[in-house]
C-alpha cells in the first residue's frame, strides 16, 4: 500500500519558482490498478516519480507498506527500488548493448541471484509475455511494441510490490498498446499493484481507480 | 558487514556483466582507434626512453666489445707500465673462466706524413701526435674483431713487420667533424709511408689500413705489431699497458675482477670491470637521458590518459540517460563504476599488450639487427622487463583513473535529470 502525505514538488530555476506538485494526499491499496491523468504540464509524472523514488519530493511524506521512504538514505532508496519496485518507461529505457533476456537479468544479478538463476528467471519473464523467441535480439532488431514488452519483462521478474508505468503506451501504435494494456491486465489479476500514467482515457477502462491531476492537485 | 561484502561483490559482478557486453558490441572502428592509441603511449613511455639510453648503452656495449673486454687492467697512477705483466698474462691465459684476453703496450707517438714532399718548412708539418700501441695482431683481432672495422686497406697480419693501422679520427678526411680543434693527417691512405717516432727513436711505417669505430680507444690509435713497437720504444722488458680480459657466462664481470685482485693483481695493476671503466660523464649522461626519456614518456602517459578520459566521458556522457535507467532500476552506481573502469582496463591493456608483441617482437630484434648510427654510439633499444612491467602498471593506473573520473562525474548526476535528460 502506497501513503502519500501532503506532496509538493517544487523546481527552481535561477529566480524562476515552479510548484508542480502542490500537496496531494491520496493512498493506493495492495493489488490496484491505478491511473494518473492530467493535462500536459499538470505534474502527473512528477508525482509518478515521487511515489516511485526517482525523485524526492519538497515536501510530504510517502510510505510504502511500513516503509516511511523519504525518510530513506540515496542508498537504501536505491536497494528498495531494486527490490520493491519496478518501472515501465515512456520510450522502453533498455540498455542498447544488452540483448532482451540480459537487460531483464540486470536487475536479478543485482540483487544477488547467479547467473543461472537470473537466466531462468529472465526466460520465464520473456516467454509470459510471448517474447522468449527474442530474448537474443538485441533493442535496435526489435519493434517499439517488443522492447516495450522487453521493458514490462524487465519491471516485473523480481516479482516488484508496485509497478510504476509512465505512459507505456504514448509511443506505441494502438495494437501494440493494446498488447501492453492487455499484459497489464494479466498482471493486475495476478494481484499486482500497477500505478500508470496516461493520457490515453481507453486504456483506463481497465483501471480499478483513475486520479486526475490538475494544476498539482489530486483532484 | 556481511551485507556490504555482498553487495560489493553483487555490484561488482553487475558492473563485470555490463563492462563486458559494451566491450564486445562496442563499435569496432571506435575500439581499434582506442586501442591504437593506447599502443602508441605505451610504446612513446617505452621506446623513447629505451633509445635514448640505448645510444649510451650501445656505446658502452660496442666499448666493451672493442676496447675493455669484461675487465680490464691499466697501468697504476705513476706507473708507466703494469709490472710483472707476464704473470698477469700467464695467469689470465690459464684461467678457465677466461675465455679470451689480449695485452696492448701502449706509448704517446709523432706520426708525420708525406714528409719526403715536403717543400715549405715554413708551414706545419703533416703530422698528429697519438698512441702507439703494440698488438698481438691475432690476439687482438680475436678479442676485439678489430679487422671487422677496417675501412680501407687490410688489418695487420701476423708475423708481418713495417706496416701500421691507423685510427679514421687521426685522418683528416674522416675527422672533419672535430674542426680545427685536433690536427690531422691529411691525404694519407693504404701504402703510403708515415714516419712514427717514439721518445725520439723514428721508424718509417707503410700504412696497412684505416680502422674506423666509434669506440674513441680504437679509432684515436695508431696499431703495429709488438715486435715493431718493441724495437721502436727500446722497451727493455716486456710490461704492457693494458690487459683486457672476457669471461665465461657462468661468473659475473665482478667474480673475474675478484678473481684477480685475489691474485694479487691490483698491486700491480688498476682493474677495473667494464662498467667501472665508463667514464663518470658517459653513466651521467645516460642517467640525464633516462629521465629525458621519463619526462617524454609522462608526456605521452597524459596524452593517453586524456584520450582515455574524453572517449570515457563521451561514452559516459551519451549513455547519461542509461546510466540513469540503471540507478532507477536500482543498479548501484559502484556496478556502472566498474562496468568503466573495465572498459578503461581493457583498453590500457590491450594497448599495452599490443605495444609489448611490437616492442620485444619487432623493435627490439629490429634495433639489435641495425642500430642507429649516432656519430658516437650505435644506439640500440633498451627496454629490459621489470622496467617495461612497471611502466605498464604505472599506465594501466592512469587509464583507470582517467575512466573513473568521468563516469564518477556522470553516475553523481541526479538520477531523474539523467533519465529525463535534463
Amino acid at each position: 500500500m502506497i501513503t502519500a502525505t501532503g506532496i509538493t514538488k517544487t523546481f527552481k530555476n535561477g529566480d524562476v519558482i515552479t510548484h508542480v506538485l502542490k500537496g496531494i494526499d491520496l493512498t493506493i491499496h495492495s493489488g490496484e490498478f491505478v491511473a494518473i491523468m492530467g493535462k500536459s504540464g499538470a505534474g502527473k509524472s512528477t508525482l509518478l516519480y515521487q511515489l516511485g523514488l526517482l525523485d524526492d519530493p519538497t515536501t510530504g511524506t510517502i510510505v510504502i507498506d511500513d516503509t516511511r521512504t523519504t525518510d530513506l538514505s540515496v542508498a537504501e532508496r536505491t536497494a528498495f527500488r531494486l527490490n520493491e519496485l519496478g518501472y515501465i518507461f515512456q520510450d522502453y529505457a533498455l540498455l542498447p548493448e544488452l540483448t532482451a533476456i540480459e537487460n531483464v537479468m540486470v536487475p536479478l544479478l543485482m540483487q544477488g541471484k547467479t547467473t543461472s538463476e537470473a537466466k531462468t528467471i529472465a526466460q520465464a519473464s520473456l516467454t509470459r509475455i510471448n517474447l522468449g523467441h527474442r530474448e537474443n535480439n538485441l533493442p535496435s532488431q526489435m519493434s517499439g511494441g517488443e522492447q516495450q514488452r522487453v521493458s514490462i519483462a524487465r519491471a516485473v521478474a523480481h516479482n516488484p510490490k508496485i509497478l510504476f508505468a509512465d505512459e507505456p503506451t504514448a509511443n506505441l501504435d494502438s495494437e501494440s498498446g493494446q498488447a501492453v494494456i492487455e499484459i497489464f491486465k494479466d498482471l493486475h489479476k495476478q494481484g499486482q499493484t500497477i500505478v500508470m500514467v496516461t493520457h490515453e482515457k481507453e486504456y483506463t477502462v481497465f483501471c480499478d481507480r483513475v486520479i486526475q491531476i490538475a494544476d498539482g492537485k489530486a483532484v | 558487514m556481511r551485507s556490504n561484502m555482498s553487495t560489493f561483490s553483487q555490484s561488482v559482478k553487475v558492473g563485470l556483466f555490463l563492462g563486458v557486453r559494451q566491450l564486445r558490441r562496442a563499435n569496432r572502428s571506435t575500439t581499434i582507434l582506442i586501442i591504437s592509441i593506447m599502443t602508441f603511449t605505451f610504446l612513446n613511455l617505452v621506446v623513447v626512453s629505451g633509445i635514448l639510453v640505448g645510444l649510451i648503452v650501445g656505446g658502452n656495449i660496442a666499448n666493451r666489445n672493442q676496447y675493455t673486454g669484461d675487465v680490464i687492467a691499466t697501468t697504476l697512477s705513476g706507473k708507466t707500465t703494469i709490472d710483472h705483466s707476464q704473470n698477469f698474462i700467464s695467469t689470465v691465459a690459464h684461467d678457465p673462466q677466461v675465455t679470451k684476453y689480449t695485452a696492448r703496450f701502449l706509448v704517446g707517438s709523432t706520426i708525420e706524413a708525406n714528409y719526403k714532399t715536403r717543400t715549405d718548412f715554413s708551414n706545419k708539418a703533416n703530422s698528429i701526435g697519438g698512441q702507439l700501441t703494440g698488438i698481438d695482431p691475432a690476439q687482438e683481432n680475436n678479442f676485439s674483431n678489430i679487422s671487422k672495422y677496417v675501412v680501407e686497406g687490410k688489418f695487420l697480419e701476423p708475423g708481418e713487420s713495417g706496416y701500421i693501422v691507423l685510427g679514421s679520427n687521426l685522418l683528416d678526411r674522416y675527422s672533419s667533424s672535430f674542426g680545427d680543434s685536433f690536427s690531422s693527417l691529411k691525404n694519407i691512405y693504404p701504402g703510403d709511408t708515415v714516419k712514427v717516432t717514439v721518445n725520439g727513436n723514428t721508424r718509417e711505417f707503410i700504412v696497412s689500413g684505416i680502422v674506423k669505430s666509434k669506440v674513441g680507444e680504437v679509432s684515436l690509435r695508431s696499431f703495429i705489431s709488438n715486435a715493431d713497437f718493441i724495437q721502436l720504444s727500446n722497451r727493455t722488458n716486456l710490461d704492457v699497458n693494458e690487459i683486457a680480459v672476457q669471461h665465461a657466462t657462468t661468473i659475473t664481470d665482478n667474480e673475474m675482477k675478484q678473481r684477480l685482485v685475489d691474485d694479487g693483481f691490483d698491486t700491480t695493476a688498476k682493474i677495473q670491470t667494464a662498467d667501472e671503466a665508463i667514464p663518470d660523464f658517459l653513466t651521467q649522461i645516460k642517467t640525464a637521458f633516462s629521465l629525458l626519456g621519463n619526462l617524454i614518456g609522462a608526456i605521452g602517459i597524459v596524452v593517453g590518459s586524456i584520450t582515455i578520459f574524453i572517449v570515457v566521458f563521451i561514452n559516459a556522457v551519451t549513455r547519461r540517460k542509461f546510466i540513469g535507467i540503471l540507478k532507477g532500476i536500482g543498479v548501484s552506481p559502484l556496478a556502472i563504476e566498474v562496468s568503466y573502469l573495465l572498459q578503461s582496463l581493457f583498453y590500457g591493456f590491450s594497448g599495452s599488450l599490443l605495444g609489448s608483441i611490437i616492442l620485444y617482437g619487432v623493435l627490439v630484434p629490429l634495433f639489435n639487427a641495425h642500430p642507429l648510427n649516432f656519430p658516437f654510439s650505435d644506439g640500440i633499444l633498451v627496454a629490459d622487463v621489470p622496467t617495461t612491467l612497471v611502466r605498464i602498471v604505472v599506465l594501466l593506473i592512469v587509464t583507470l583513473i582517467a575512466g573513473f573520473i568521468p563516469a564518477r562525474m556522470i553516475i553523481k548526476k541526479n538520477t531523474l535529470d539523467s533519465i529525463l535528460g535534463r
